[in-house]
């Protein structure tokens, strides 16, 4: 089941094509991520996964991608 | 090279590929076989030779400490590589002084997210000083606990604003906790050197198993790495905050 749920989030990552969908849907598959690790006895790095593949990573890139937006407009 | 060959160099490479998956997953051992001999001596020396019924941290902050030492400052270099380039990058802006104007107005922050936020920002705070403090007993550490307390931060943000964050965790206290960690760790190190007679050596007494003090330096390593990895993270959102959001707010206007 949570194998399954990876492998739909996994691909989902890889099919969204604008970079704030994909950001977001990288956070949902960090989540289902940890939750595999967890499930798999492995609680350390569930911990981890779950701070920095579901929070740390896609804020670090929404910021970004915020950023680089702010220079598009102002360039136009 | 046109669409038609790109597929059908794409499917003999992605064949290829595949057949040699299958056949590597087949010869796979079964899930949860394992017949290594250092797993099982770790996890029989962990508890009786450290007091510490977390096995993973006793690894990282005890038996392989040095590679940890490593892995922390790696952290360090790339805060340290945020901190240069995103400074060059202030300097230039200082030069449009349209931008960085204080008292604008920023978007509210709804309703829901302020009252969720701001309940969540104690227990997410508490958590992370818990699975801190805890490494050598329950799953977690220094560096979970770490980025759980750097959380805690970014949630004062999302409920209040930006300059409520920087009240909470100003640079000065972010940079201290960075540096204080990363130096303390490497103490730890000199300590069992001078006291234990080699690097990372365990050189206070290990008590016992299940206390909160107990397991000679681990606990204590991973306060250090606590420090040092909430500064880590807390200084690189803050630096990241800064890029985007205190100019963004001129499109608010």
């Amino acid at each position: 089941m949570v194998l399954f749920l990876v492998a739909v989030c996994g691909t989902c990552v890889v099919l969204a094509r604008d970079p704030l969908r994909q950001a977001l849907m990288a956070s949902l598959y960090g989540l289902v991520l940890g939750l595999l690790f967890f499930v798999f006895q492995a609680p350390d790095v569930a911990l981890s996964q779950t701070v920095v593949g579901a929070v740390a990573l896609p804020l670090m890139i929404l910021l970004a991608l915020a950023r680089v937006r702010w220079e598009e407009e102002r360039r136009k | 090279m046109n669409a038609r060959l790109r597929l059908r160099v794409f499917a003999v490479a992605g064949t290829a590929l595949f057949a040699a998956l299958v056949w590597g997953f087949v010869g796979l051992p079964d899930f949860g076989s394992f017949d290594g001999a250092y797993g099982q001596l770790l996890n029989r020396l962990s508890v009786p030779d450290r007091a510490s019924t977390d096995v993973v941290t006793t690894v990282n902050f005890d038996f392989r400490e040095f590679d940890t030492l490593g892995e922390e400052f790696i952290l360090f270099a790339a805060v340290v590589g945020v901190a240069s380039l995103l400074r060059t990058l202030r300097g230039e802006h200082v030069a449009t002084p349209d931008d960085d104007v204080p008292g604008r107005r920023v978007p509210e922050t709804s309703l829901v997210v302020g009252v969720t936020g701001t309940l969540l920002v104690a227990p997410t705070v508490l958590i992370g000083i818990y699975v801190v403090l805890h490494g050598h007993q329950t799953p977690g550490g220094g560096f979970q606990g770490g980025v759980i307390l750097a959380t805690g931060l970014l949630l004062t943000y999302l409920t209040a604003d930006y300059m409520t964050m920087r009240r909470v965790g100003p640079t000065a206290l972010i940079e201290a906790a960075e540096g204080a960690g990363a130096a303390g760790f490497v103490l730890i190190a000199i300590g069992g050197l001078l006291f234990a007679g080699s690097f990372f050596e365990n050189f206070l007494p290990i008590e016992t198993a299940g206390q909160l003090i107990s397991a000679g330096t681990i606990p204590l390593g991973n306060l250090a790495v606590g420090l040092a990895v909430t500064g880590g993270f807390a200084f690189m959102l803050s630096e990241f905050l800064q890029q985007t959001l205190i100019k963004r707010r001129r499109e608010v206007r």
